[in-house]
């Protein structure tokens, strides 16, 4: 069957596809998050260094994955917007940006229970937790931007071209973090990798999986308002049942 | 030439004016009208390729001006509310910066008498601080005495001017559209240029 | 009517910049008094044992710089802004990238050039090695540039918002961190007897990177803020 894409581009009519959609996103994310910490806490087994306390991971390592991930497709569907002057592109970017923005910190909240038993301090200038954390400052100045930008179409073009500043700075941030933690010999946060448990592996890939399509289905969800309040004038807005009852 | 072919523009969710169309031959002249809000500046902004229309075009000389870019602005003066002077810098300093910026160099003689001719003998070297409203857009109208460019666009020029100024206006843009040159402007006031009939354009 | 080249309009931008800067000096000096008083509090505030100052000196220098540097960010087009001549620039028959760059040049000679060349005399505060100190200048010149550069960007993105300042360093901010890492990161080599060739390169490549891209992503933003 040939879907018609452009069909989709316009707001009006994404409105109700992004409707339709959220279950079946919303739903395999629930049944993978309750799968994912049943095998990670009960199933998995108890790790010969770290005791109980990795399991930690199986929230703090997907996290951190997205976090990055979301980032990019941000990026992406930002410069989509100023490139092709697509509105919803913009809409998504602007969408995406809270999530990730929620996962960054999840990720270093995460982080920081995991450092206390394993190195007795809650913060450890580690190169990865440093990165994050510059991370969810790049998040936050781009929802900061494009919340003290009145006009919806400077803003999302503004922050568009911080996103894509943003994006082409994250791998030179991430390197020169990890070069400056080298010099300084900090502790760094290593997984027991290579010696992973199958459970182990399991449980990680189903948060992973959970978490990315609890983001699809959050954003989808948050996109609709974003439609809902920027064409709040107009006709088709008006006649939606949710919005005349 | 300039042709403008169906241009709708938009502020925030407010539309302006669609379907706009006109046509300006070398030598005429058009008045935008219209009441406050009705979108005069935004029209001239728009010509000025501040902002974008939501749909139509702009041609000059046959050419999108989206594409010309930067060999349209060399044709183009604009005067908008702001007279773009600097406070700090005397009425020369200020004349020849605005050349500059605008990509050709005056030398301190042509800018003397550009000066002059707009009333600013013995001025010229006092910081525009120290000057009255009126004098400070007589800075900024000198521009139009230096510049070459064929497509004038005034926003409001005559503001805070006096009945000679007025005057000296019309006189300076009858001399720019017997030069071949075209003029856009607004004003509250009556604009009349000797032997040239004033196109009107309505906004509402 | 002769017309102007490229270089006599960077040269015009530059020179008109650094006059308008000569005749309301006070501005330039704000900066340079802030950066100062920042360096001379840390040793307030952590107290005056002379083996910690020296250990911390250059990141001090460092971050004070760049705080210095945000704080006259958010001048770098609003005077032009307000009085039109922003958008007179805009109808420059030249590039815009070309202007631009004129701008950030006289940002950088009237905020980040004094402050490397005042930044020896705070070193002396801190009792830095004389080698510590001529690296502190050369990294300071080669990142200030690259502060100037990457807050361009964040100064056009802002323009004429409300709370401006404030939001330009939040955006611009994260982004100088590996200006930070790299520049600090010089001149603790000289004093753990290591090469300093490696920092000082890779500062020299970020301002390389910057001056190619920076000026024209500057320039948009300058068009997106117009709109």
């Amino acid at each position: 069957m040939a879907i018609n894409w452009f069909k989709y581009s316009a707001p009006t009519n994404f409105y109700g596809l992004a409707g339709k959609l959220i279950p079946f996103f919303a739903w395999p994310a629930a049944v993978l998050f309750v799968i994912g910490l049943y095998i990670g806490f009960f199933v998995a087994p108890t790790d010969a260094v770290q005791s109980e306390a990795y399991r930690i991971i199986f929230l703090h390592v997907p996290t951190s994955i997205l976090s990055m991930f979301i980032y990019l497709i941000m990026a992406g569907y930002a410069a989509l917007g100023l490139i092709f002057n697509t509105r919803l592109s913009s809409m998504m970017a602007q969408a995406l940006a809270p999530t990730g923005a929620l996962f960054a910190f999840i990720s270093l909240w995460t982080g920081a229970l995991w450092g206390k038993p394993m190195w007795g301090a809650w913060w450890v200038w580690d190169a990865r937790l440093t990165s994050e954390l510059i991370l969810l400052f790049l998040y936050l100045g781009f929802i900061a931007l494009q919340a003290s930008i009145e006009d919806p179409r400077r803003a999302d073009r503004a922050s568009a071209l911080l996103a894509i500043v943003g994006s082409v700075n994250v791998p030179i941030i991430y390197f020169s973090v990890k070069w400056w933690n080298t010099l300084h010999q900090g502790s760094t946060i290593k997984f027991t990798g290579t010696s992973m448990h199958i459970a182990m592996q399991e449980a990680m890939f189903a948060m992973l999986v959970a978490c990315w399509l609890y983001s699809i289905a959050v954003s989808l969800a948050r996109v609709r308002s974003i439609i809902l309040e920027r064409e709040r004038n107009t006709q088709w807005v008006n006649e939606l049942k949710e919005v005349r009852s | 030439m300039l042709e403008v072919g169906n241009l709708a523009c938009s502020r925030g969710d407010h539309r302006l004016f669609s379907g706009l169309c006109f046509t300006l031959q070398p030598g005429q002249i058009m008045q935008v009208q219209g009441a406050n809000g009705s979108g005069k500046t935004s029209l001239l902004r728009t010509l000025c390729g501040f902002l974008q229309p939501d749909e139509g075009e702009i041609l000059w000389r046959g050419k999108l001006v989206g594409d010309l870019g930067e060999d349209y602005y060399a044709e183009l003066l604009y005067l908008g509310h702001l007279n773009a002077i600097k406070d700090e810098l005397n009425a020369l300093e200020n004349l020849q910066m605005s050349a500059g910026l605008a990509g050709y160099t005056v030398t301190e003689k042509q800018a003397v008498a550009a000066l002059r001719r707009m009333g600013l003998q013995r001025r010229e070297h006092l910081p525009v601080k120290v000057l009255s409203q009126g004098q400070r857009r007589r800075v900024a109208l000198a521009r139009l005495l230096t510049s070459d460019a064929h497509l004038w666009i005034l926003d409001e020029p005559l503001t805070a001017l006096d009945v000679g100024a007025v005057g000296l206006m019309q006189e300076l843009i009858g001399e720019h559209l017997s030069k071949g040159g075209m003029a856009i402007f607004t004003t509250h006031q009556p604009l009349q240029v000797a032997g040239v009939e004033t196109r009107q354009l309505s906004l509402s | 009517m002769k017309k102007l080249s490229l270089l006599g309009l960077l040269g015009l931008v530059l020179r008109r910049d650094l006059l308008l800067a000569m005749r309301r000096r006070a501005d330039v000096l704000t900066t340079l008094i802030f950066f100062v008083m920042v360096v001379s509090l840390f040793p307030l505030g952590v107290g005056p044992e002379i083996d910690m100052l020296r250990k911390m000196a250059s990141g001090v220098v460092w971050v004070a710089a760049l705080l210095a540097s945000m704080l006259s960010l958010p001048r770098m087009f609003s005077a032009d802004y307000a009085d039109g001549t922003l958008e007179q620039m805009m109808l420059a028959p030249q590039s815009l990238s070309v202007l631009v760059l004129g701008k950030i040049a006289a940002h950088w000679m009237l905020s980040g050039l004094p402050l490397a060349l005042i930044a020896p005399v705070l070193g002396l505060q801190f009792d830095m090695s004389v080698p510590a100190l001529w690296i502190l200048v050369i990294a300071l010149l080669l990142g200030t540039p690259v502060l100037s550069m990457i807050g361009a960007v964040g100064a056009a993105l802002t323009l004429g918002l409300r709370g401006g300042g404030v939001l330009v360093s939040l955006l611009v901010l994260p982004l100088c961190i590996p200006v930070l890492i790299f520049g600090a990161g010089a001149v603790e080599a000289v004093n753990s007897g290591m090469s300093v060739v490696s920092n000082l390169s890779f500062l020299g490549a970020f301002m390389l990177f910057a001056l190619v891209f920076t000026p024209f992503v500057a320039a948009q933003a300058l068009r997106i803020s117009m709109e």
